[in-house]
């Protein structure tokens, strides 16, 4: 399947018409999500309203991360079977992820004035969830001074997968260290989030991560794009 | 203390980052197809 869809002809006959499908279902349900959370549910009996916040901060975050899995997956794809759509989809992932690990730290601090009475605090969570933003913006750099040298890829995809590392350490940053962000409340099977809270994050996941897929499809296209352009001119100018 | 600026803000900073990530990337997009496209065609 993956080996049939780094094909670049037959992986447009595919994103084509699904770009406009994820982006504007996602568009939908993280809109849905985002309303039943301000207005559907009830708010905390100690965070007060400001817990509505949890709606857009945890698809942010899981997306930061998420994000960068996508990165090292691809870039991992690339090191090992050398399709060049591997190198662009790690490269289309990393903005968009980016901004997604930018709203987490953003939309986390604003949560965290009110309910722990500071805007920032260096714990293990918010420390390592900035270093991963770093992270992805020396991705970004790098890739784009490799590509403006006319390297091959192969330095930012090491570098994509070295920075999965930081991925467990986001993750478990609420069990190893003693922090002020709390510790998991969700997870697979079960939550510590009463059920009447609970459903619009679903939505706002899901919706967040569809529109998220929109996107990196659109960048996708957009570099295929350019690539092609900058294929013909050379051709034109050899001739 | 009130909540509700606090909620407005982090939504409004999540629609502002949401909305120009996408615009970006839809206007990337057509700029380079239709580039690619005219050049399909002069060719």
């Amino acid at each position: 399947m993956i080996h049939a869809l780094a094909n670049p002809t037959r992986f447009l006959k595919l994103a084509r018409p699904l770009t406009p499908v994820l982006f504007w279902a996602g568009v939908a349900l993280a809109l849905f999500g985002a309303w039943a959370g301000l207005t559907q549910t009830p708010a905390d009996y100690l965070q007060k309203e400001s817990v509505r916040i949890l709606y857009i901060h945890v698809p942010a975050a899981w997306l930061g991360m998420g994000g960068w899995t996508g990165v090292a997956g691809a870039s991992l794809g690339y090191l090992i079977w050398r399709h060049p759509l591997a190198h662009i989809a790690a490269r289309s992932i990393a903005p968009a992820g980016a901004v997604f690990a930018a709203l987490c730290l953003i939309t986390g601090s604003i949560w965290g004035r009110p309910t722990w009475g500071t805007w920032w605090e260096w714990d293990g969570r918010l420390t390592s969830m900035l270093l991963l933003f770093f992270v992805y913006i020396a991705y970004i750099a790098l890739a784009r001074a490799d590509s403006d040298r006319g390297g091959d890829g192969r330095v930012p995809a090491l570098f994509g997968v070295a920075g999965s590392v930081l991925l467990p350490i986001v993750r478990y940053s609420v069990v190893w260290w003693n922090t002020l962000h709390q510790g998991q409340s969700i997870g697979l099977t079960s939550s510590s989030i009463d059920g009447s809270m609970l459903w619009p994050l679903f939505f706002t996941i899901g919706g967040f991560t569809l529109l998220f897929a929109g996107v990196v499809l659109m960048r996708m296209r957009a570099m295929l794009a350019t690539q092609k352009v900058e294929a013909r001119l050379r051709r034109m100018a050899a001739r | 203390m009130n909540h509700w600026a606090f909620v407005g803000a982090a939504y409004a900073v999540t629609l502002a980052g949401t909305g120009g990530l996408a615009l970006w990337a839809w206007r990337s997009m057509r700029r380079a197809e239709v580039a690619a496209d005219s050049l399909r065609r002069d060719a």
